[in-house]
């Protein structure tokens, strides 16, 4: 940093003080609040995250589907092909495709469709429909988990007009709350800093349904920017 | 609601600078309610004006010597009771704040708060009156008055009690508990935001086809009263405790005159 | 941006005045409230998680300093730069040099208040490099060259006559006569003159709903998707954000999302809600190369420890002005900056100072319907008075109302003075409206009588009766 930034830092921090009526914190208050930071404890969260599993699943789809996003089951990997293209011919779309490079996705019998044309990467102008995996899937408000990586590019979740997402039925959780967790036991990398783990890609994207906006006369319309349409494949990977 | 007590509480009828100005009624029409409930009560000569003048235009030091006043004449009583929403609200919820620098009158201030109450909510939850003796005829609509309302929680109270009233039917308003645009000086401050309001809560209570409209505060009755006679409306504006105590014959509406 | 609130009077004339504007604030009115409705009544926990909510963040106000060092490092760590700004004037010049450094053209923007506040648009555009605001309603109101009138619905004041005119004239390439049947063709013409500009911007400017200490990410919320397209799209990305912003974990920021777009639109979360932490890493296919923060204080630090401090609280959701029956009569440019409503009657003097805005907090009946509705549990009421407590101490209030006040101080600390002007008012206006009940003009009343008229009283004061009848044992 600058030395007139570092400044205009200590003068900001040192107001702060004056305002607080102290100096710094001491090391025992400090070494407090960085073990709030490290053990993260959880507020309060609403009973509707926390219900038996079969009600959660329910949960989530009645509230995405009522967030104008359209759901469609899977029971094999096998059939997730076949319900792409379905999908497009029902909405009058093109049959190509830009899909995430995510394993996964990667490892899906597209050849039993060979009328689709298939991109890997980042969206592009003139992508029309996208295809990204779902990291995890919030039942309390029907939202969509996107962490960015290597298998996962953003710009997929929103330049696209129309977004396929291929959600594992044993990735929705409860609350906002679990799949945080859940991205800190499986994205945890080591870091020596005074707090917290590293684990948080560069973006993550909590999507409940298209884009719309209620700017004009403060009636709903969708496709603003982000995508019109999101088409969920829910792959019934878990005994339900 | 609170335990009822025992014996004959000792009441102190703060009657508000309002009532005492513009319609005395209201004040006997609260003795009559109190007694009715089994309560004592006086009328302690030294009462003048809660305040709320000097407070809300930022005068701390006359509002705090107004309170000082005040607090005197009615500490001796078991219970102050006022037939306004925001005057007992001034004394229950921010005397107190005006003597953040003086531990010894902030404790009386608090006391006192503690034991005042508005009128209709004190017959209800703190004397247990569950019904009055009174009959009204005529249709009712009911104005919220804010600090009544979201200062002291009146709301199903002098509902609960019209309800009782023989004859008299209640027609809820839309945005009920939206301000009717009175707000002390706001009114003079800015005339015309205060207009609008009165003539939107105007609009809300012809639309209920009420022939009367009830509050429990003088500030919001003379407000819309006065818009509703300007316009020309034909609906008798009343206090509340006018009703309930069965002395609306005693009095004309507010505004209009004696057989008008 | 320049400021109209000395104005407040002559703006709610006009403003009251003005059929389409009243036409506008009906349809917002009566839909932000019904919704914010719906969506407490479906959440049984609301009201526990706006104590939380409350507690949450007057903790970090506590420790303010050490969530935003550990903020800043988490930040660092991520790849990303944080720059401290003191004022509005740093906060614009640093953005200009990160803008210069990149060689920009071109930036959009998400919608931020904070760049209203700190005047960015203007100081981008005579810097050479064109602003382009994407948030729908802000971009609309960047076609008309005129402020923001809500804080989160900035367009909130338009009608759709308003958004067709505006298009026709801004996107001149397009057939002059094409026509608009439904908002559907103005929502799809504007996502497609967008695009381009999203594609082609050099840098991407957004707010922060907030930023998280734990792990250094800034939070936007949208419902298009606009700020995702600032924020992915260009090679810099710059985050503008106040320094009360930060929260300490991602189970806070959970906290305060549930409480923010319920509040705000009464819908349960938005449907952009994006953590964005540092410029893209090894491996990654898009996303930024440059991540950027402006922490800017611009007179938060100077409310700490002072009767405005719980302000800072606020999470800018505007639930407190859709509830406001003065917003609601007389719209957001009446107050006359970018802050408009109850939250803005407190801001804004803190900000610009009481001498310019003294009219916003005394345009208030004090009903406390804002206070009722905030999630942060922000006691608006008590602040606007103590500005009037403010202004009184400064002799800002006319001499008039000092005079008056203080005469009714004398009088009402002396109870035979009291009665004495009592009974002599009484008589007077009882005797005045005797025949009709009623005065219609009261020369000392201009602003009562031009609109209402003035009931009598019934002309004895209650006490004189009640000394009367007691004296006959009949009280």
């Amino acid at each position: 940093m600058a030395g007139s930034e570092a400044d205009a830092k200590e003068r900001i921090l040192g107001r702060i003080r004056r305002g607080l009526r102290r100096g710094p914190l001491p090391p025992s208050v400090a070494g407090g609040l960085i073990e709030r930071l490290r053990s993260h404890p959880r507020n309060l969260v609403p009973a509707r995250s926390r219900l038996p599993r079969a009600e959660q699943v329910a949960l989530w789809r009645a509230n995405i589907e009522r967030e104008h996003a359209t759901v469609a089951d899977a029971e094999r990997p096998e059939d997730i092909p076949g319900l792409v293209a379905e999908y497009l011919a029902a909405q009058n779309l093109p049959p190509a495709l830009r899909l995430a490079p995510d394993p996964f996705l990667e490892s899906l019998p597209w050849d039993s469709r060979p009328l689709l044309k298939l991109g890997f990467g980042r969206a592009e102008p003139g992508d029309a429909v996208s295809v990204t995996p779902c990291f995890a899937a919030v039942a309390e408000t029907g939202t969509l988990v996107f962490p960015s990586g290597p298998s996962h590019p953003t710009t997929l979740n929103i330049m696209p007009e129309t977004q396929i997402v291929v959600l594992r039925r044993s990735r929705i959780v409860g609350s906002f709350e679990d799949s945080w967790d859940l991205l800190r036991a499986e994205r945890a990398a080591p870091w020596d800093g005074p707090a917290g783990l590293r684990f948080m890609p560069r973006s993550v994207m909590l999507v409940t349904g298209p884009s719309r906006t209620a700017d004009i006369e403060q009636t709903i319309e969708l496709g603003a920017h982000g995508p019109r349409r999101v088409h969920v494949i829910l792959l019934k990977d878990d005994p339900g | 609601m609170l335990p009822t007590p025992k014996t004959a509480p000792r009441v102190a009828l703060f009657v508000t600078c309002l009532v005492d100005l513009y319609r005395p009624t209201v004040g006997f029409a609260a003795l009559r309610l109190l007694r009715a409930a089994g309560c004592t009560v006086e009328v302690p000569p030294a009462q003048t004006c809660c305040g709320q003048p000097a407070y809300n235009s930022g005068d701390r030091a006359d509002a705090a010597a107004i309170a000082r006043a005040l607090i005197p004449a009615l500490e001796p009583y078991d219970y102050v009771v006022a037939p306004s929403g925001s005057c007992a609200g001034m004394i229950r919820e921010h005397f107190a704040a005006l003597f953040d620098d003086d531990p010894e009158w902030k404790q009386r201030a608090e006391r006192l708060g503690a034991r005042t109450f508005e009128l209709v909510s004190f017959l209800v939850d703190v004397m247990g009156v569950e019904r009055v003796a009174a009959a009204y005829d005529g249709t009712v609509t009911y104005h919220d008055s804010c600090s009544g309302l979201r200062e002291l929680g009146i709301k199903a109270q002098p509902r609960a009690l019209l309800a009782t009233v023989a004859g008299l039917r209640l027609a809820e308003m839309e945005d009920a508990e939206l301000c009717c645009g009175f707000g002390g000086t706001f009114c003079v401050k800015y005339p015309e935001i205060s207009l609008r309001m009165v003539s939107d809560k105007v609009e809300r209570i012809a639309a209920t086809g009420a022939d009367t409209l009830l509050a429990g505060d003088l500030g919001c009755l003379l407000n819309i009263a006065g818009r509703l006679t300007r316009l020309g409306r034909e609906v008798k504006v009343r206090h509340v405790a006018e009703v309930l105590a069965g002395m609306a014959g005693e009095v004309p509406p507010i505004g209009q005159a004696k057989g008008g | 941006m320049h400021i109209t609130s000395p104005a407040f009077k002559d703006n709610a004339r006009a403003a009251l005045a003005d059929p389409g504007l009243q036409r506008a604030l009906a349809n917002a009115r009566t839909g932000f409230v019904a919704k914010r409705a719906r969506a407490v009544a479906a959440l049984p926990e609301f009201e526990a998680l706006r104590e939380e909510g409350r507690d949450l963040k007057n903790h970090v106000l506590a420790h303010l300093d050490f969530y935003l060092e550990a903020y800043a490092r988490a930040v660092e760590a991520a790849g990303g730069r944080v720059h401290w700004c003191e004022t509005a004037e740093d906060a614009r010049r640093t953005v200009v040099e990160i803008c210069r450094a990149a060689g920009a053209r071109t930036a959009t923007k998400g919608k931020s208040m904070i760049a209203e506040e700190i005047g960015l648009n203007d100081h981008l555009s005579a810097s050479g490099i064109e602003p382009i605001e994407t948030d729908l309603g802000e971009y609309i109101i960047q076609l008309r060259k005129e402020p923001p009138s809500h804080i989160i619905a900035p367009a909130i004041h338009l009608n759709r006559e308003d958004w067709i005119e505006a298009f026709r004239t801004a996107h001149a390439h397009l057939p002059p006569d094409r026509p608009f049947a439904e908002r559907k063709a103005l929502i799809d013409e504007a996502r497609s003159v967008l695009r381009a500009r999203f594609l082609a911007a050099d840098v991407g400017i957004t707010g922060a709903n907030l930023l998280i200490a734990e792990t250094g990410s800034s939070v936007i919320v949208t419902n298009e998707g606009n700020g995702d397209l600032t924020q992915t799209l260009p090679k810099v990305h710059i985050v503008l954000a106040s320094i009360e912003k930060v929260v300490p974990t991602l189970e806070d920021a959970c906290t305060i999302l549930r409480l923010l777009a319920r509040s705000a639109t009464g819908q349960e979360v938005s449907t952009y809600t994006t953590f964005s932490t540092g410029p893209r890493r090894e491996g990654d296919l898009d996303g930024p190369a440059e991540y950027h923060v402006i922490l800017l204080d611009n007179g938060r630090s100077a409310m700490l420890g002072t009767g405005f401090q719980d302000m800072l609280r606020c999470i800018r959701c505007a639930a407190c002005m859709n509830h406001c029956p003065v917003y609601g009569a007389v719209g957001g440019h009446a107050y006359g900056w970018v802050y408009p409503g109850p939250m803005g009657a407190v801001l804004t003097p803190t900000l610009i100072g009481v001498d310019k805005a003294g009219h916003l907090p005394n345009a208030s009946t004090f009903c406390g319907r804002c206070e009722s509705v905030c999630p942060m549990k922000i006691p608006l009421p008590k602040m606007m008075r103590h500005w009037r407590e403010r202004e009184f101490e400064r002799h800002l209030s006319p001499a008039a109302t000092r005079w008056g006040l203080g005469l009714w101080a004398w009088v009402a600390q002396r109870p035979w003075a009291y009665r004495l002007a009592a009974r002599a008012g009484a008589l007077t206006l009882g005797w005045l409206g005797r025949k009709r009940g009623r005065v219609s003009s009261l020369p000392l009343a201009r602003g009562w009588t031009e609109g209402r008229e003035m009931p009598a009283p019934e002309g004895e004061t209650f006490h004189a009766r009640y000394r009367r009848l007691a004296k006959r044992g009949l009280a």
